[in-house]
């Protein structure tokens, strides 16, 4: 019985803060952040170098072979430092193959998505919010794709785009192939940019494995959203405990005004204890398959929503200057915008946890 | 990370579940009073290694090597068997470690045993009437007249004073020193003569608190604990286990299950209140501070078991609150099912059992008591300031110096 990080865990996790710390410091981000890109070339190839576009790819494939527990103490620090690109389609459109790809497609296909050299990403969502499996309408007939997909993050930059059909199958698609049809929707996290996505007849190649795995594709999803509010949440606590304690107002640091600590106090024990939930959620997928459903869903709407409130809430501990363009904050409120929005809310991933838990 | 428990320790879980086959007791047993029952299995426990196992033999207790996983165990068996262990009665989960920690030989030859089987009752004498948050104000004093100590002044909010034996309790021996320096730990008989205890009633409508007064209360001085003068660093260790026990786990996912069978049988708009759309988003918000809850203290849990107490410091200091927060928000869903049947207030008999959630007016209680927490043992506010002091080190207050 261990509920706890291995020492090699603990070690990725602070090795990307490092490479963090140094590639992409506040301003850089900045700087990408205002250009709307959401997306460095040279951030990705360092990234991609060591060995994080292909985290869960087996090494038989060239990936390191680690669990979606390790891919989401990922997300988790790419949150706290907001870190653009295109990581989070990419490892869900690897996990999309993973799961429904037969051994010769994996074999074909998961090579290059590994040396993060081809970037893909996933389109799942529909319009009108159909994001849940059962609502997707779009369909392969004759290896030809139609259908409209929406909220897709870096669909411009990819690739490759992992399909989702109706029934819940998963197509491959050529993202700069004929009858693809990609429109920017200035997207308001500037650090993952969306599209939608229109597929006119577009060539396409079901994967084999069947349809019954839709689910855990998107069960993913929300677990890497979770662990990103959850770091995007953390660094938004420590910006607030810096600010709190350096302006002063009535001759002294507002910190020391109890509502502010105590809105310190109050965020935190929101967010704190809440890393145990996306820990457990993203372990129940790699080891106990009965509860990953469950816990997926509690991990998606508990931590995006709390996360969504202790950004308000930092917004508003930093005053007028939180209201500005300029502070810090609004990039990480931004970030935990899309993790809460993206997917399903928190409401319908409860409505979830209620089937799932047979209230 | 891995969640399995070794061969050993499955083994052990078998075993324990094949000890709890043995309640509730059965035949003759079963016929005699609920307290007695209890009583009986209890001791069996001890005998078996299951309970008060931190605790010396000498002193009633079963004497086990440490072992967290196993006390986990334990304790996931017992509750879900519904079956008596530690009593967590002021007594046993108060001061008995407090005693075990500072006390001498002869009190905990004298005061262990009984506490542990609940043959002596125990009562907390902290609060004052001007003393509640800032507890190290305290006044009650107690003077030293050979070898006895002279008690003088008030406790207030004292539970179950009126069933107890004995109280350990703070009082001010040496009214010069410091705030936090001339205090001292006593334990006082309730017998004593000058001791009056007067009933408060709650706002529940039971009398489980009360007010307890000393006129000129002789106590041996072998009754201190600790070093005179060193109470105050005393009663902080005793803190951290009063926190632990309201802080638990196992009860919040009790209430919440509970909450669900409420839901299951209440109807709303003409249905089952737990097919409403409302209902299951409210219940699924819950859902997500219990699992946040116990899953935290799995964290917790394996940190401190691999001597890495230091990286959960702010979580455990966050248990107590949000703890209390959630069970509070259990309460507030039940009595919104209960509609219109939440106006009828308990009877004297659920007062007597504490609620236990059958009835409406049942949870009507327990939606009451639920603040009772957040109050004692440390009121949210002051959870809040230690949780920005030390966990975030933001500063303390400014406040006056005494
Ligand atoms: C059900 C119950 C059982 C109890 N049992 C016992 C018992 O057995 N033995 C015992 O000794 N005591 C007991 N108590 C007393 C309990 O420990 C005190 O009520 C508690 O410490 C608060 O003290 P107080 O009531 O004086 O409130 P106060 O300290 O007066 O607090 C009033 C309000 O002010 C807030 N406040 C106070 N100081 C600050 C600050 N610095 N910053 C911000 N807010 C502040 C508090 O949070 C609270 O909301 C019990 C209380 C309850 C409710």
């Amino acid at each position: 019985m261990d509920f706890g990080l291995s020492e090699e865990q603990e070690m990725l996790q602070e090795t990307i803060r490092g490479f963090a710390q140094n590639e992409c410091p506040t301003t850089r981000l900045r700087e990408l952040f205002d250009e709307g890109e959401g997306h460095d070339p040279a951030l990705w190839s360092a990234l991609a170098e060591m060995g994080i576009a292909g985290l869960i790819v087996p090494e038989e494939h060239g990936g390191a072979g680690m669990e979606i527990l390790d891919l989401a103490l990922v997300a988790e620090v790419l949150g706290e430092f907001a870190i653009p690109g295109p990581f989070l389609g990419h490892s869900l459109a690897i996990r999309g193959v993973m799961l429904a790809a037969s051994a010769a497609q994996q074999a074909n296909l998961l090579p290059d998505l590994a040396s993060g050299e081809m970037i893909a990403t996933v389109a799942l969502q529909e319009a009108d919010a159909a994001w849940a499996p059962e609502s997707w309408t779009a369909r392969v007939r004759d290896g030809r794709l139609t259908g409209e997909k929406t909220i897709v993050s870096h669909a411009a930059l990819a690739d490759r785009i992992l399909v989702g059909l109706d029934g819940g199958g998963l197509a491959w698609v050529d993202a700069k192939g004929q009858g693809v049809v990609i429109e920017d929707l200035g997207g308001i996290d500037r650090t993952r940019p969306v599209y939608k996505v229109r597929f006119e007849g577009a060539p396409a190649e079901v994967l084999e494995g069947g349809s019954g795995n839709a689910w855990q594709l998107v069960e993913t999803a929300a677990v890497l959203l979770a662990a990103d509010a959850f770091g995007s949440a953390t660094k938004l606590i420590d910006l607030d405990v810096a600010y709190a304690m350096e302006r002063e107002q009535f001759g002294q640091p507002i910190a020391q005004f109890q509502a502010i600590k105590h809105t310190v106090a109050r965020i935190g024990t929101d967010i704190e204890p809440a890393r145990a939930l996306f820990w457990y959620a993203a372990h129940c997928q790699d080891a106990i398959e009965a509860e990953a459903g469950r816990a997926a869903s509690v991990a998606k709407a508990h931590i995006t929503d709390r996360a969504m409130n202790a950004a308000r809430e930092s917004v508003e501990l930093h005053g007028g200057y939180g209201f500005t363009w300029e502070c810090e904050v609004q990039m990480w409120f931004k970030r935990i915008m899309l993790d809460r929005s993206l997917l399903g809310t928190p409401d319908q991933w409860r409505e979830r946890t209620a089937v799932m838990g047979e209230y | 990370m891995d969640l399995e428990y070794s061969a050993g320790h499955q083994a052990f879980r078998d075993e324990v579940r094949e000890f709890l086959k043995g309640w509730p007791l059965k035949g003759d047993e079963a016929k005699r009073p609920q307290e007695e029952q209890e009583q009986i299995f209890r001791k069996r426990g001890i005998e078996a290694g299951y309970v008060y196992r931190a605790v010396p033999k000498q002193y009633g207790g079963s004497e086990q090597p440490s072992d967290a996983i196993k006390d986990r165990i334990i304790i996931e068996e017992f509750y879900a068997a519904g079956a008596p262990r530690d009593l967590m009665s002021q007594g046993a989960g108060l001061m008995v470690p407090t005693i075990l920690e500072f006390g001498t030989e002869e009190q905990k030859e004298r005061w262990i045993p009984p506490a542990l089987t609940g043959e002596e009752n125990w009562c907390q004498g902290y609060s004052e009437p001007g003393s509640g948050s800032d507890l190290a104000s305290l006044q009650c004093q107690a003077r030293l007249d050979g070898d006895e100590w002279v008690l003088n002044g008030q406790k207030i909010w004292t539970s179950s004073a009126q069933r107890a034996h004995m109280m350990f309790g703070l009082f001010r021996s040496e009214p010069d020193a410091k705030k936090h320096e001339g205090i001292t730990y006593l334990l006082v008989p309730m017998d004593a003569k000058g001791i009056e205890v007067r009933p408060l009633r709650e706002m529940g409508g039971g009398y489980e608190f009360n007010e307890v007064f000393f006129d000129d209360v002789r106590v041996p001085v072998s009754n201190t604990v600790g070093v005179r003068g060193q109470g105050w660093q005393i009663s902080r260790a005793t803190l951290v286990h009063e926190r632990n026990l309201i802080g638990n786990p196992n009860m919040m996912r009790e209430a919440f299950s509970d909450l669900l069978d409420l839901a299951r049988s209440r109807t709303l708009n003409g249905r089952p209140a737990n097919e409403d759309a409302g209902v299951r988003r409210r219940l699924a918000e819950i859902e997500g501070y219990v699992q946040t809850s116990q899953l935290s203290n799995m964290r917790q849990f394996t940190a401190s078991n691999k001597g890495k107490m230091l990286e959960v410091m702010r979580p455990m200091m966050m248990n107590k609150v949000a703890g209390t927060d959630t069970m509070q928000m259990i309460m507030k869903c039940a009595y919104d099912l209960l509609g219109g049947d939440g106006v009828i207030a308990p009877t004297e008999d659920e007062l007597d059992t504490w609620g236990r959630k059958t009835t409406s007016s049942g949870w009507v209680l327990q939606y009451i008591f639920s603040m009772g927490p957040s109050i004692a043992g440390g009121a949210s506010n002051i959870q809040r300031n230690i949780i920005g002091e030390r966990g975030y080190g933001l500063p303390r207050d400014l406040r006056r110096t005494s």
